[in-house]
Parts: structure tokens; sequence; C-alpha cells
């Protein structure tokens, strides 16, 4: 992914509607997004578009990825811990 | 240097709720109307509100708009202006059942009425029992509002910039409003939006503070960008906390939680609220639950290193009743404490929720810069971001999604009624209108040997946590003053190490600062200079006594403060006492 289109990504995982996911997504787009696939990277992009609401649910585990792909990466979201300290 | 100009008759600045709601007024009429959004308007911070939005229908049992009144201005601790308060439940009835016909989902009754259901302070023949008011879709409430809304304005054709950011106000000599500069993010282009009136809608800027639930686009743009043109900021003491943010994250642990038999514990394992609420306990209401959490820490009480949080004990109820009656409240706790309730208690602390204070502005949206009461000629605020005052010292749960509704479509009326008696032309920009944002621009771009914006902002944040919390004393505030002085300097010489024009968040990050630290300022010195306790704002030197309940000193500080970016100038206004049409709702001691 070129310079302009991951700092357009970090945009929209920095500024959500959520708190929870500006947290969740902002780091894993640090941490882990680096060593993903191309492939897994398209589909965190794709989910990193979805409404607040929509993925919110999956990150949390109180609703199922339907799609086999996404799990996969919606895994890898739910693993992630963002304990910032006080 | 110039800059492109582009000509609307009127510029909303922000998409959530209130900036839709006005939307929809100012298009509806035919107005050329631009609406500027840092992020696509269905990711505005609305669509975190859960609870519901408060409405007078008496779906479910007797209600009146009056009852609703008295219980805004008491929950306000009598700092919210009885004019705008009445006009705002007055309306209540009338802007929840548009949004019902723009295609709201909300919950139905047996009989298909909007189900209501009872909020915290909301009751019924002033005061005497809780009422059914609030009006809700499951716990999306602000996600489908804003998906309403926002169909509505493209259906009537309101033409959206999505990831642009306002960067400045545009004001004459004669301190008429005329527009706004704002950036581009895809391009990094800046260019002047040349309108008849501009409207305010930008939301609240909680991000000052450490702990705060509220989601990273609350900077407080508007705020910055008001300030740096000379308009006052009122009542910033007054920021609403909720007590249980995941200590460090802030993300929110619902009173749910509680409400299922959740105890908090201080570092010897005590259950603490039963010296402070015997009867109430843990499940008192926020505010004295939040004190007394706050004196906990302070009294070496806290949990952890460095003392600093209590704990959510819920590891004595059965997993299946937490899994079941609580879901999603065991991965919050592992993904952002790292810790599963199941097994050990959750770190929590009183975390920065609503900001009560803002532009100050009338009933009818109009923002008023001085006491006489003239409104800027252009110049319009709704929402969170601006100050009616309808919330006063205290919010009231369900209000903030009424004053969006109430307030974004009464300043899209006032605008249509202020331009019918303008001029048809724009009236010109001054020559030199582009260039103290382009000043900033340049210094920011050419800074050497500065200071990081992520290191200067957490320094801001700690501060007003430390110095501007839940629970204020006399000696940190005063410190917390100077320390916030000090932060400014540092602002005013970040540096950013990507000079890319293209999607550059260095950049825009630095700009948000900009904006987040004329808040703190004006947070920290209002807080210093107001010494008594009143709603959300409570000093440890102003107990409650006899002479003064609560700590509240009516003789001396029943007044509305206005905060002047020039010099931190504090000056006061009275608050409104005369509703529109009924009586004043006299002061008297707020108890529940």
């Amino acid at each position: 992914m070129d310079h302009d289109a991951l700092n357009r990504l970090q945009w929209r995982c920095t500024r959500r509607a959520l708190l929870e996911l500006d947290l969740i997504l902002g780091k894993f787009l640090v941490e882990e997004f680096p060593g993903l696939s191309e492939a897994e990277q398209q589909v965190f992009a794709v989910l990193a578009d979805m409404e607040d609401h929509d993925l919110w649910p999956l990150v949390n585990g109180t609703e199922e990825c339907k799609d086999a792909q996404q799990a996969r990466v919606v895994a890898m979201l739910r693993k992630s811990e963002v304990r910032r300290p006080l | 240097m110039s800059i492109p100009v582009r000509k609307f008759d009127a510029v909303i600045v922000g998409a959530g709720g209130a900036g839709l709601r006005a939307a929809i007024q100012l298009s509806e009429a035919g107005l050329k109307t631009a609406v500027l959004s840092k992020v696509f308007p269905t990711r505005s911070h609305t669509v975190a509100a859960q609870g519901g939005v408060s409405a007078s229908l008496g779906n479910s049992e007797q209600d009146h708009w009056h009852w609703h009144m008295y219980d805004t201005v008491k929950g306000s601790d009598w700092l919210g202006d009885q004019d705008a308060i009445e006009f705002m439940c007055k309306k209540a009835p009338e802007v929840v059942v548009e949004l019902e016909h723009f295609g709201m989902p909300f919950d139905r009754t047996d009989e298909g009425k909007i189900y209501q259901r009872p909020f915290g302070g909301h009751m019924s023949n002033f005061g005497e029992k809780p009422v059914r008011r609030a009006c809700a879709a499951a716990d999306r409430t602000g996600h489908a509002m804003l998906h309403a809304l926002y169909q509505r304005n493209v259906r009537a054709n309101t033409q959206f910039f999505v990831e642009w950011m306002a960067l400045d106000l545009i004001r004459d000599e004669d301190g008429q409003v005329l527009g706004v500069i704002a950036l581009e993010m895809e391009t990094g282009e800046v260019v002047a939006f040349h309108a008849k009136a501009t409207i305010f809608a930008t939301g609240g800027a909680g991000r000052i503070f450490y702990s705060s639930t509220n989601a990273f686009i609350n900077t407080g743009d508007g705020l910055g960008m008001a300030a740096r043109a000379g308009i006052p900021l009122e009542d910033m003491e007054f920021w609403q906390f909720h007590p249980t943010g995941v200590a460090g994250a802030g993300v929110l642990i619902t009173e749910g939680v509680r409400g299922e038999g959740g105890i908090l514990r201080n570092s010897s394992g005590e259950r603490f609220m039963e010296r402070y609420a015997p009867n109430a306990k843990d499940l008192a209401s926020r505010d004295v639950v939040s004190r007394a959490m706050v004196t906990e820490i302070n009294e070496g009480r806290g949990c952890g290193p460095n003392k600093d949080f209590v704990l959510l004990d819920i590891t004595h109820l059965d997993p299946a009743t937490i899994m079941k009656r609580l879901p999603g409240i065991r991965e919050i706790s592992i993904q952002f404490a790292g810790i599963d309730p199941i097994k050990a208690p959750i770190p929590v602390v009183p975390t920065c929720h609503y900001q009560m204070g803002g532009i100050p502005t009338n009933y009818k949206g109009q923002v008023i810069a001085d006491a006489s009461g003239a409104p800027v000629t252009g110049f319009y605020a709704a929402g969170e971001c601006a100050c009616a005052s309808v919330h006063g010292a205290n919010r009231l749960g369900t209000n903030s999604l009424l004053d969006l509704l109430v307030f974004g479509k009464s300043s899209g009326d006032t605008v249509i009624e202020d331009m019918a008696s303008m001029p048809k032309e724009h009236k010109p920009l001054p020559t030199n209108f582009a260039d103290r944002t382009l000043a900033r621009l340049s210094r920011l771009e050419n800074q050497t040997n500065g200071a990081s914006v992520n290191d200067t902002r957490l320094a801001m944040q700690r501060t007003m946590q430390n110095h501007c919390g839940v629970f204020r004393f006399q000696d940190k505030l005063e410190e917390g003053v100077q320390k916030i002085l000090e932060i400014e300097k540092q602002v005013a010489i970040t540096e950013i190490k990507d000079k890319s024009k293209v999607w550059n968040t260095a950049r825009v990050e630095a700009l948000e600062l900009d904006n987040l630290i004329e808040v703190a300022k004006a947070t920290m010195v209002c807080a210093n200079a107001r010494k008594e306790s009143r709603g959300a704002h409570v000093r440890d030197d102003a107990p409650d006594t006899a002479e003064f309940p609560n700590g509240r000193n009516d003789k001396e500080w029943h007044k509305h403060t206005l905060w002047q970016r020039d010099g931190n100038k504090l000056s006061y206004k009275p608050v409104n006492m005369t509703p529109l049409s009924v009586e004043t709702i006299a002061l008297k001691t707020r108890s529940y």
C-alpha cells in the first residue's frame, strides 16, 4: 500500500464514530497491518470502511462474522489488546 | 497569497445530528448549502448516543413539556437559560415526530406508537415520580438518527464536502462572519467557503482530557475557530463525567453493570460506596459515585502501581449471567484493560463524557458574543459545540439528542429568516482574509526543533485530568492554569516530519491540537475562577453547608462565565430566568 493510501486508511481508522474502534483499529494498523499479506490488507481496508455499528459487534464478539476471509482478520482484531497506562 | 473561493448561501461545519438537521432546513428552503465534515456524515460521534431522545409525547403515560422543562432547569442546577429550555422542551414532540416522518425506526408500543422508557432525572408533575419520556431505536438511537437525517439531506440535494477540515472563520472588520477557510485532506488544498451564513455544528471537545469516552474526532474544532476569531466561550468549566470508564482507555462500562450487581472496591477490597451512599450504594447518581471514587484515589486508597484507579468487581456474579445480561462487557474488559472480569475486577476511573459549555448562542441559534445580546451577523451554532444554554451546569440524559434536533432546526430557520433581509449579493471578503490561516499553516510547515504533537497533546490531556477532573481543588487548579499556559507555548511550536500534501494526517492532528488547547485553557481558567460547586463543577473548597447547600452560592455565582482567548479574560452574564410563556422556575436546592 502506498504512502497516500496508507495515510488515508490511518485517518479512517482513527476518526471513527466510536472510541472503541479508534483504539482497536488505530493500534492494529501500526502493529499488525504491516505484517499482513496483501490480500489480508485489502480485507482489513474493507472492514475499516464498514459502519461502526456493523463492525463493532463483530470485533466485540456479540455477532458472528459470516464472510470467511473477513472472519480471519476480525479474529486478529479481537485478539488485539489496547491498554493505555494512566 | 490568494486561495480559491467557493460561494454558497450557507456553509455548515460538522455533519453530526445538529449539522444534518440544520442542513435539511436550508436545503429544503432552496438555499445552496455546503456541509463540511472531517468524516463521512454517518461516522460522526452522534452515532455513539444510545439512550434515546426525550420528548413529552405522553405515549405511555401522562406527560407535559412544562414538566420536562422543570426537570431540565433542575438538572442544569438552575444555570440553564429558561427561555431556551422552554423552547427546547416545547418543540421536542414536534422534532421527534418529524424525525419519525424522515424514516427514523423508533421502537414501538403494541398500538404502534413510539415506545418511551424512563431515564434518570425525567419526572412527571414537577419532580414527583419517574416518567417514560425517552424515545429510542434499540441501543442505536444516534446511529439510526444520523441515517434518517443523512438520507433526507441526500433527497434535498445538500452538497457534502467529506473529509474536509475547517481551519478558521472568516470575519471582516465589522465583525460579520463571511464563511470559513477549509482544508481538503485528499489534496491538501486550502479553499475559502464564502457564505452569507455559517453554522457551526462541530460537536464537543472531550479529547482535552486523558480519560474520555469521546471518540478521537471530538477535538473542539468549532470552539478553537470561534476563540481565534474573538468569539468568547461560555461556561467551559462544566463537563459531565461518567463514573466507570476503563482506566486508561476511557471506554465506557455501562451503568447496567452496577445494575446487575457490580461493586466498586478500593485497594483494600472495601466496598467504599457503603460509606458515601448507605442506601443506594453503588447505584447512587453519577456525580455522587464519581466524587466518591476520586476521594478514594486522592486519599491513597486507589489501586495499581500508581494508586490511580478503583475496581469494578463482578467476579461474584454467575458467568452465565454476565454473558447473558451484559453482552460485550467481558470482551471490552479483556480488550481495553487486559482483565477477564469473570476472574478479576475491572480497573475504572471517572471519565469525561459531555461538554455543557460552548459557543454562546440564543435559542434561535444566533451566536451572541457579549452581554448586550446582539447577534454576530452571519454566525450560528448548534449542538454540543454551542451553549444555548439548555444544559447549564449538568445535562440530563437524552437531552443531548434533543438539543441537536431542536437547535439544528431552529438555527436553520433563523438563517432563512435573517437571509430575507440580507442583500442578494455576498458581502465582499476582506483582501487579507486568509493571511492568518496561511501564516499558521506556513509556521507548521517550516517549524524546526519544535515540539512533538503527540507528546504535547498527552501533556495537555494529563494536565486536564489531574488538575481539572471530576472533583476540583483550589491548589491543583491554580497550578493547572500555569501548566496549561506552559503547554500552550509548546502547541505554538509543534513540528511535523511529514510534509506531503495528500492525506497528511500529521498536519491535521497538529491543527486539531491548535483547537484543543483553546478549549483546555478556557476550561482550566473558568474552573479556577468559579469559587462554588454547581452541577458538574464540584470543588473541595465549596462543600455542602447550611448556608450553601451542595456548595452552590447563588448570590455570587448564579451567572454564566464568558472566556475570551485574548488575555484569558473572564466576564459574566446573567442567567435568563424569564421563560417565553410560563412563570420562572425559581431557584431552589437541587436534590433527588
